[in-house]
């Protein structure tokens, strides 16, 4: 009986350290967004004389989103984003699921070389093949949004592939032969029997894939040089040129810049997770 | 069944076409280009120059090789330091009190704000929230941030810390889970204690998700660019330049695109051998666990 309650209150004990270790924590890893909201409702003389506390009456603005949405053109630089995202992502999943099903599903000598070349391709860096294929892209006509997809599209098949592949090598054919016997032609077989059973592992790349795309900066500033065509990170890479020292715009840039991808972590949060772990251990 | 060998084309075909034009060409371009002087001007002539690239980043100009130190020596303490956050933080979360999942989400945030956001928010950090606090707690070294090749370097890796330690602690809790209770209990019954618990049943059953861990934290920190660029911008005096920022500078800023793209296929060599290395090291061990 004594043992017990002495058990009972060390875990109770355990529990409070556990709490307390966590909000510390927590609070920190918070920490440079809350200092980010914090200054980005004070002007210029307020970040200057005090950057920690709050503002005050003299000190407090509600101007620097308004000014900063402007000075981001916010609107256009969002919705180039998202299409750009939106669009590479789905035509990803698309090729790269329809060659990772026939990588698996024929076992020739060609199918085995093509899908080590996928394989082998997720080593080579960026860095490596970025200034040849801007020197390309520029004679045939690719510095634009659409080549900018159609880049997105040759970068993402490699892991897609690996991914896909993994995955459809534990579906069983029995099916596919079935409804072949049944009069299914190869693309009913792929749109209607295939795909349907990958849902789970489209989820999962589709997300790395959004967070990849979503995020990119170094293709884009190579690729896109028009005003009118830049995605959110590039406008803010050169918000940032313009706006060195003016900390009231940028902390609200920032912020504006993060709200989007905060609101998607809150509604796909299982799909994030799950993806990330899956993402991993391939 | 019978399979025609049509369909095996056609399905491959679309993102067999992206995947050489976008990155098999420009590859074997690129090989070509890193043994030309090649400027990246549209007009001017490019010569063969031979090896003469490959020697001049050992001569010539020791950017690459100082950046190499720079990288190989922050994706060290990077990785041990994300990897042991990233596994102490899961090892909290997996545990029952409230608000654990909260937590869990708090930890893995950072992790989807792009490079460049997180560069910039800890620019402002480091700059002038250290300095405020310098000032009114007189700790002068919280003053000059980001000025001096030392704290460009802590800097960096404080970034790096918050920001890929939730990712690591994703990878570590989902292995955490997969240790069955049963083998938990018979340890307490056997009276370990949570160190003995630790080290006895939990780590050793960690080593597949530590390959990963391991894994990812390095080729992550060794291809760091988006952040470097945001953060220190290479500076002082390039002093802080990680490798893939000094390929970008020396072709965008020096515009010496052959001797860049000689550089990008050392570079290529360099984060290839430290994958394949570290994934047969790390398999064999698991083997004999």
């Amino acid at each position: 009986m004594k043992t017990a309650t002495k058990r009972k209150s060390g875990k109770q004990t355990r529990k409070i350290v556990y709490t307390l270790t966590g909000v510390f924590l927590g609070c920190l890893f918070l920490f440079p967004i809350y200092i980010l909201v914090l200054n980005s409702f004070k002007n210029t003389k307020g970040i200057f004389t005090d950057v920690i506390g709050f503002p005050d009456a003299a000190t407090f603005t509600s101007q620097n989103y308004p000014n900063a949405f402007e000075a981001l053109d916010y609107i256009r630089s969002f919705g180039n984003s998202l299409w750009i995202t939106v669009i590479s992502t789905l035509l990803i999943l698309l090729i790269s699921s329809m060659a990772a099903w026939v990588l698996v599903r024929y076992k020739t000598k060609a199918s085995k070389f093509i899908f080590l070349l996928f394989a082998a391709a997720m080593l080579i860096p960026f860095q490596c093949v970025m200034l040849p294929l801007v020197g390309f892209a520029s004679r045939i006509h690719l510095m634009n949004p659409a080549g900018l997809v159609f880049m997105y599209m040759g970068f993402g098949t490699s892991m897609a592939i690996v991914m896909f592949h993994g995955f459809i090598k534990n579906i069983p054919e029995e099916l596919e032969e079935a409804a072949t016997i049944d009069g299914c032609n190869s693309v009913q077989l792929f749109f209607i029997i295939v795909i349907p059973l990958m849902r789970t592992i489209l989820v999962t790349v589709a997300v790395l894939n959004v967070m990849w795309i979503w995020n990119d900066y170094l293709l884009p500033s190579l690729i896109i040089n028009k005003v009118g065509w830049q995605t959110l990170p590039l406008k803010t890479y050169l918000f940032f040129g313009q706006f060195a020292k003016r900390w009231d715009l940028a902390s609200s840039g920032l912020i504006m810049c993060m709200i989007p991808i905060v609101i998607f972590y809150l509604f796909c949060q299982k799909y994030i997770v799950k993806g990330i772990t899956d993402g991993a251990i391939k | 069944m019978k399979k025609s060998k049509w369909r095996f084309w056609l399905f491959l075909l679309p993102a067999l076409i992206s995947f050489a034009v976008v990155v098999l060409i420009p590859m074997l371009i690129g090989f070509f280009y890193a043994f030309t002087d090649w400027n990246g001007i549209v007009g001017s002539g490019i010569n063969f120059v031979g090896v003469q690239n490959f020697i001049d980043i050992f001569t010539r100009d020791n950017s690459f090789l100082h950046a190499f130190g720079f990288t190989a020596s922050f994706s060290i303490c990077a990785v041990a330091l994300v990897n042991l956050v990233g596994f102490l933080l899961a090892l909290l979360v997996t545990q029952q009190f409230k608000g654990a999942t909260l937590l869990r989400g708090i930890f893995f945030m950072p992790n989807l704000i792009g490079g460049l956001l997180l560069g910039f928010t800890w620019q402002f950090i480091f700059v002038s929230i250290f300095e405020a606090l310098s000032k009114s707690t007189g700790w002068s070294f919280l003053s000059g941030w980001l000025s001096n090749p030392e704290t460009g370097f802590i800097g960096l890796l404080i970034l790096t810390v918050w920001q890929l330690s939730g990712y690591m602690m994703i990878v570590y809790i989902a292995q955490i889970q997969q240790i069955p209770e049963s083998v938990k209990e018979a340890a307490r019954i056997d009276g370990a204690n949570g160190w003995e618990m630790l080290k006895g049943i939990i780590l050793p059953l960690m080593m597949p998700a530590f390959t990963i861990g391991l894994f990812l934290s390095i080729s992550n920190s060794f291809k760091m660019f988006d952040q470097n660029l945001a953060l220190t911008q290479g500076g002082p005096y390039k002093s802080t330049e990680m490798l893939a920022l000094n390929i970008y500078n020396s072709a965008f800023g020096a515009n010496e695109f052959g001797f860049a793209q000689a550089k990008a296929i050392v570079f290529m060599i360099l984060v290839a051998g430290i994958g394949v290395t570290q994934l047969i090291i790390t398999k064999k061990k698991e083997v004999e666990m």
